[in-house]
């Protein structure tokens, strides 16, 4: 399978033989070019006649490319091929995933005349950012605080769950695995939603609290607020933990499922107590899992509004709230540009550093 | 799998089933009330307040014309950006799996950047791109885009991974009883790689029918489900929501039980042969 250029044979190589040998080259620049273009199309950096020639240059890309196969013969067809598979995906990820990153970082250098305008000046507007951290430090803090909080929740409600399924599950292990993933067929925002229901003013948990005399006790723990539950930040935080749960549960159910019994015996045959065995054993097995689930969940509940929207209060909006505010609400997309990647930048920072301590090559 | 900690005690043992089993409860805690309150005869415009058992709700499914044209909407939408990410994303699997070439580290890590992106910043960012030309409008066709953007990702991974243990000298074996390219794909590598590109389409089709961030970023005026239960929330909550919801649970489950067993009983025939 691997990708053996031919061996020449004695005399003036073919042109067959010719593409061939850099079938390999071709197949990759033709990649790179190509999505080059794209990004560039996308991106703006050509516009006008100069983006449909770009286009242009791209389908001929691909024609050069089928060319070669043609004459190239097998070999140089086999050769191509996973370019040729790799393109139509790659290719959409670079204008839609790629090249929408740099509007991003033009748009949130640019300024607007009025928030009614469409138009945007691009004006090196590095007040945007200045704007950012001034006055959305708060709403900052809270983004990373709560997702911090919920991620260390879900590590803790979602490691013992996944330990008793993948060792005490026994035959209904799939279905209780299944079981973790059934609530997330329905959707997302109803979910939530029926929390805010759950955790409203009337609900059953407040009057429960109530009944049992525990509100005093959870307002000094300030999990509760004068009496309520909703619009604090333990149920946007209790929200976020409930909402991204699964994530932690999965991999660390699949690490921990990939673990020898054979060498939880050889412990146990070297009088390994049981704590010591979980300790130096299957702990630093599944810290792969426990990694994996970290960034699945802190990544998605950083960015998160949802839960904010509809559990919490003005009192406790994150990044998100902002964001979606300034860009769809206020109409001021230059700001919220600058916003999400202030939130982007950070993210990748705490994620490289994270990864320095705990980084495992088992990721993707 | 036998037990690491089997010399443990009794209490320990069951302090911590019991701890897991609550957390399991804490899953279904949203799921059980929305499902109860499918049953319910709310007065007013919210269904907060249990009142009386009604099967009224379950009557009339589709009683709320504005919700049932969102979830038709969302129904199209999943359905085209299902099938064209799961092309996309079956053929990188595919040429990350099959195939050993130049610059496959680097797909590999380009794949997994947008799943590792808030998704706030994946809407936003798209929305930036389709505010700069004006080929297209927002709406229906902006939703397609995005939905494929971060489908393509998922696709590629799982197919990927359920690829891992593929024989590919099966292949050859077609080849050398004489079987042309396409036909030795066709009734050899295509069906034998069938369960995984279903079960991705099966995730992708559910991570659209429920997106609402990235979605509301690039939307315009076309309302998708779960923009309408977001209108809805501050106006007016309908039981039908709960009943569509538990609907889409079932049958959810369903295709999931499906989809393991027929995987289930084909890996146990090619096992058995």
């Amino acid at each position: 399978m691997t990708a053996v250029a031919p061996s020449l044979p004695p005399g003036e190589p073919s042109l067959e033989f010719r593409l061939a040998r850099r079938a390999d080259r071709y197949g990759l620049w033709g990649l790179i070019g190509a999505g080059v273009l794209l990004v560039a199309i996308g991106a703006g950096w050509v516009t006008g006649p100069l983006a449909t020639l770009a286009l242009v240059l791209v389908l001929g890309i691909i024609l050069a490319l089928i060319g070669v196969a043609i004459i190239g013969g097998p070999e140089a067809r086999r050769i191509l091929a996973p370019y040729g598979l790799l393109k139509p995906g790659t290719l959409w990820l670079a204008l839609f995933y790629l090249a929408p990153l740099w509007t991003l970082l033009r748009i949130s250098l640019s300024s607007k005349e009025s928030r009614f305008s469409i138009d945007y000046q691009f004006t090196w507007e590095v007040s945007n950012y200045v704007v950012a951290f001034t006055e959305f430090g708060p709403q900052f803090a809270r983004a990373f605080l709560y997702a911090g909080t919920a991620t260390l929740l879900t590590i803790a409600i979602g490691y013992p769950l996944a330990y008793v399924i993948a060792f005490r599950g026994g035959k209904y292990r799939n279905i209780l695995i299944g079981l973790v993933v059934v609530p997330f067929f329905t959707s997302y925002l109803i979910r939530t939603i029926a929390w805010s229901f759950i955790l409203a003013d009337s609900g059953i948990v407040v009057s429960t609290f109530d009944r049992l005399h525990l509100v005093g006790v959870l307002e000094m723990l300030q999990i509760m607020d004068n009496g309520r539950l909703l619009n604090t930040p333990a149920a946007v935080i209790g929200g976020l933990t409930y909402n991204f749960l699964p994530f932690m549960v999965l991999p660390i159910y699949v690490s921990l499922e990939k673990i020898d019994v054979r060498l939880v015996d050889a412990a146990k045959d070297l009088y390994s107590t049981t704590a010591a065995t979980f300790r130096k054993v299957v702990l630093p097995l599944s810290l792969p899992g426990v990694f994996a689930g970290t960034l699945l969940t802190f990544i998605p509940a950083a960015g998160d509004f949802v839960n904010a929207q509809f559990l919490g209060s003005p009192l406790t909006t994150m990044i998100g709230n902002s964001i979606q505010d300034q860009f769809l609400v206020q109409n001021n997309q230059p700001l919220a540009s600058a916003m999400s990647f202030v939130l982007m930048f950070i993210i990748i920072v705490l994620v490289v550093i994270y990864s320095r301590f705990f980084g495992t090559q088992d990721l993707a | 799998m036998s037990e690491p900690a089997s010399t443990q005690g009794t209490v320990g043992r069951w302090t911590l089933n019991i701890y897991a089993a609550l957390g399991l409860l804490y899953l279904f805690t949203p799921i059980l009330f929305i499902v109860l309150f499918s049953f319910n005869q709310p007065r007013g415009n919210f269904n907060v307040v249990w009142q009386q058992f009604t099967l009224d709700n379950w009557k009339a499914p589709f009683a709320d014309a504005a919700l049932t044209n969102a979830l038709w909407v969302s129904l199209k939408i999943a359905a085209l950006s299902t099938l064209i990410s799961t092309l996309l994303g079956s053929l990188i699997a595919i040429a990350l799996c099959r195939y050993r070439f130049k610059g496959a580290e680097t797909v590999r890590f380009f794949l997994v950047l947008p799943l590792t992106t808030p998704e706030i910043v994946l809407g936003s960012s798209l929305a930036t791109l389709f505010l700069g030309q004006d080929l297209i409008d927002f709406g229906f066709t902006t939703i397609v885009i995005a939905h494929i953007m971060f489908q393509v990702s998922f696709v590629a991974l799982i197919v990927r991974a359920r690829l891992r243990g593929f024989d590919w000298t099966l292949e050859q074996a077609a080849h050398d009883l004489g079987a042309p390219p396409f036909l030795t794909f066709w009734k050899v590598t295509f069906p034998l790689i069938l369960p995984g590109i279903l079960a991705a389409a099966l995730l992708v089709f559910a991570l659209s029918i429920d997106d609402f961030i990235i979605t509301l970023f690039n939307s315009g005026s076309t309302v998708t489900f779960p923009l309408q239960i977001n209108g809805a929330f501050r106006v007016r909550f309908p039981p039908q929501i709960n009943v569509l919801a538990t609907t889409i649970l079932l049958v959810s489950v369903v295709l999931l039980l499906a989809g393991t067993l027929l995987g289930n009983r084909r890996r146990r025939s090619l096992e058995g042969r």
